[in-house]
């Protein structure tokens, strides 16, 4: 540091660091505003009435300006809706009063409700806060029957719930054995590659490789023909098996990477006190790989709870095992503009893989930089 | 389950005797291993025959599939070992390395290997996969217009969707470099990485939300447009083909925190003399930048650059929710599901498919000859 630009006195080179580091920390605060503000936008949103999200911006939860009625009266007598009106100081058509008026000294005149029966409402700008926040999104999206919502006019209507606990279930159902699977069966075989001799081991190798970028939409065609002929369809185990078939190259590679990396001789000498593969396997490589096998089994989660195009094709039309991905796409479609509903069921389905993500990173993040591209 | 002690004692059975206990080993194994696949074969049915009434009972028949899904494949491991182990030592020997490996590879070939095999023979036949066309459905695809569109999309989400991705991984990964909270800049910018293309794309969908000129704007975009004195538009909808830039917003939005990751420890591995050395021979950060840095993670750029395109290559969810394929968006995955499971034109689709993967053979190509080159293997 004290060789550096030795030209420039010390204070100013202070002054400039000072604003390299505003710089720095300014844009990257910028960023990361960018990146997270859709999804703080949704949650907050998860938490409004459908009221509200309908009637204005989630971001009027911060103070902001707003026109809000100070007096209201019906419609003066003797006024002729047809023409050119004179309310509260103000002329103007009807449709002009229906859009608002506003006034010299900063207030608005509007006309609320039809020619006949209207309302006229004498609105100021002030500052407020929208923080009516509900938690009947949540019990709408969650629950499988119907119940009640209110109004913000006092009435109730009746929906059918989006039963998202049981697409919960299938999705944990579908998720749990599809990670476990595949690391079983591909440690097993990194062991196979890294400490046996075999006839075909490179050849093998050489495949999983080879597969580790294939698309899975190459698979899907044929594989729905087999399932359609072994009655495998709308099954978890369909869904397990081919999200095994999927994740297997890049877990067999990733584990083997690592464990042909372990210390030969702690192997060896095991050997020779005469421990089988089998038992070398389970009650040594195992434990010791435990870092590689949450690296991978976070990131097959991941991947596995938030898949929807495997879970499309192979479960299809069947309600009841639905996941959470093919509902909360279909409630895009079905209920596209009831953001309420909407909003909560996409936190919904975020609530579980954020809490993996949060609380692993650390694995998580390892996995991605010993791992490469999954097909 | 039978135990060890019913077989025969290995201590020196005559010629006769022991080809007689291998049979009878082996005969005994087969059991075993009927019995096994026989019990999880059960298990399945039950399972599969249960209606769960309410969410009670849906949670443990949860529990229950998932137990008989890690229990079923421990099991097999178990049992097929077992019966190894109690082979002759040689043949023992032989087969237990295919006990190791072969589940995976025949897993492998089942879901992978043989699909792709498949998946061209049907590329080469018509809709229902009777008649034999040649190669009369690549003809289709590389000359349809539908297809003409896809691919053009495909084409804009790699030019904007990984570039822009690198980009701001790069930009985002040597800012936070350089930042005291870098921790917890870097965990929020990979954030969506843990969120599913489906919610990522309710979450864009509000966004874009578009309301009529007079009331209030419900989404950030337009509220923000309106704001500056513009009108709201439906941007996901209108001006093709660039609404497309709209959906690939979703894609750097996700992958960028990926790609950050990434080239952080990439610039952490750059020697500190190095910068150093630099900077005392009178460069500015600019030039750290550009002439040092860039170069010295040239590589890891690369790498990103290929995932971040396969990655576009493959999108399917996000234009599937957000627009489903309407004004201009679709691309190949979503024509391929289209033809596919809408259209029921399985060669069509099939032919698409097989495109897709021809896309990234070289990439493939690239693998093979890295992994040849290691003297690991």
């Amino acid at each position: 540091m004290a060789a550096q630009a030795p030209t420039a006195p010390p204070r100013r080179r202070n002054r400039r660091r000072l604003l390299g580091e505003f710089l720095v920390n300014g844009t990257l605060f910028l960023l990361v505003a960018l990146w997270t503000v859709p999804t703080l936008g949704v949650l907050i949103s998860s938490f409004r009435t459908p009221w509200d999200i309908q009637t204005s911006g989630w971001w009027t939860i911060l103070p902001h300006r707003e026109w809000q009625v100070v007096e209201e009266f019906p419609k003066p007598e003797g006024v002729d809706p047809d023409g050119i009106m004179e309310i509260a100081g103000v002329q103007g058509t009807f449709e002009a009063f229906r859009q608002g008026i506003e006034t010299p000294d900063g207030r608005r005149v509007v006309w609320v409700g039809n020619k006949r029966l209207g309302k006229i409402q004498i609105q100021e700008r002030r500052w407020t806060v929208r923080t009516d926040f509900t938690l009947d999104n949540y019990r709408a999206v969650l629950g499988g029957k119907t119940f009640e919502l209110k109004a913000p006019d006092g009435s109730t209507f009746t929906v059918q719930g989006d039963n998202l606990i049981g697409a919960f279930l299938n999705s944990l159902t579908v998720a749990v054995p599809s990670t476990v699977i595949p690391i079983l069966i591909a440690a097993f075989a990194a062991y196979g590659f890294a400490w046996m001799r075999f006839p075909g081991r490179r050849l093998m190798f050489i495949t999983v490789v080879a597969l580790l970028v294939v698309p899975l939409q190459i698979a899907l065609v044929p594989i729905l023909q087999d399932y359609v002929k072994l009655n495998l369809n709308g099954t978890f185990l369909a869904l397990w098996l081919a999200h095994t078939g999927f994740g297997l190259p890049l877990a067999t590679y990733l584990l083997f990477n690592y464990i042909h990396t372990l210390p030969r001789d702690i192997l060896e000498s095991a050997f020779i006190d005469g421990a089988s593969h089998f038992v070398i396997f389970t009650r040594l490589v195992l434990p010791l790989s435990v870092p590689a096998l949450a690296s991978f089994a976070i990131f097959q989660f991941l991947w596995v709870w938030n898949d929807y195009l495997v879970a499309l094709v192979f479960i299809g039309a069947k309600p009841d095992v639905q996941v959470l991905t093919m509902r909360l796409a279909e409630m895009v479609g079905s209920r596209g503009n009831d953001w309420h509903l909407l909003t909560a069921g996409a936190f919904v389905s975020m609530v579980l893989p954020l809490t993996v993500f949060f609380s692993l990173q650390r694995y998580f993040v390892r996995g991605l930089l010993a791992g490469s591209v999954k097909g | 389950m039978r135990t060890k002690a019913e077989t025969p004692p290995d201590a020196y059975p005559g010629p006769v005797d022991r080809r007689a206990t291998v049979f009878g080993r082996l005969a005994i194994s087969a059991v075993i291993v009927a019995a096994a696949f026989g019990v999880l074969l059960l298990g399945f049915q039950w399972l599969r025959a249960q209606t769960p009434t309410d969410n009670a009972q849906k949670a443990l028949l949860s529990m229950a599939a998932i137990l008989w899904g890690v229990g079923g494949i421990a099991l097999i491991y178990v049992v097929l070992n077992y019966v190894v182990e109690s082979f002759p030592p040689r043949l023992m020997r032989a087969v237990q390395p295919y006990i190791f490996v072969g589940p995976a590879m025949a897993v492998l070939a089942w879901y992978l290997a043989l699909p792709t095999v498949r998946t061209f023979w049907i590329s080469l036949h018509d809709r229902t996969g009777e008649s034999f066309v040649g190669l009369a459905n690549y003809v289709a695809v590389f000359t349809q217009r539908i297809m003409f569109e896809a691919f053009r999309n495909n084409l804009l989400w790699i030019l904007f969707g990984a570039s822009l991705t690198v980009v701001f991984g790069l930009a985002i990964a040597v800012l936070a470099d350089r930042s005291r909270f870098e921790n917890i800049a870097k965990s929020l910018i990979f954030m969506p990485m843990a969120i599913s293309m489906v919610g990522a794309g309710v979450i864009w969908n509000f966004i874009y939300e578009v309301r009529d000129a007079n009331s209030p704007q419900i989404g950030l975009l337009n509220a923000i447009v309106v704001a500056l004195g513009g009108e709201p538009q439906a941007w996901t909808a209108l001006v093709q083909p660039w609404n497309n830039l709209f959906l690939i917003a979703v894609m750097i939005w996700m992958q960028t925190g990926f790609a950050m990751v990434i080239f952080s420890a990439a610039i952490k591995g750059i020697p500190d003399e190095l910068l150093e050395a630099a900077r005392v021979d009178g460069a500015n950060e600019f030039q750290v930048f550009f002439r040092i840095m860039l170069p010295y993670i040239g590589g890891t750029i690369i790498t990103v650059l290929t995932t971040v395109v396969i990655f576009a290559l493959k999108i399917f969810d996000v234009v599937m929710v957000m627009t489903g394929g309407q004004f201009g968006t679709h691309v190949i995955a979503t024509q391929f599901y289209r033809q596919a499971f809408t259209n029921q034109n399985k060669g069509y689709a099939s032919a698409i498919a097989i495109v897709l993967l021809l896309t990234v053979i070289p990439v493939m190509i690239y693998n093979l000859r890295h992994f040849s080159e290691e003297e690991a293997f």
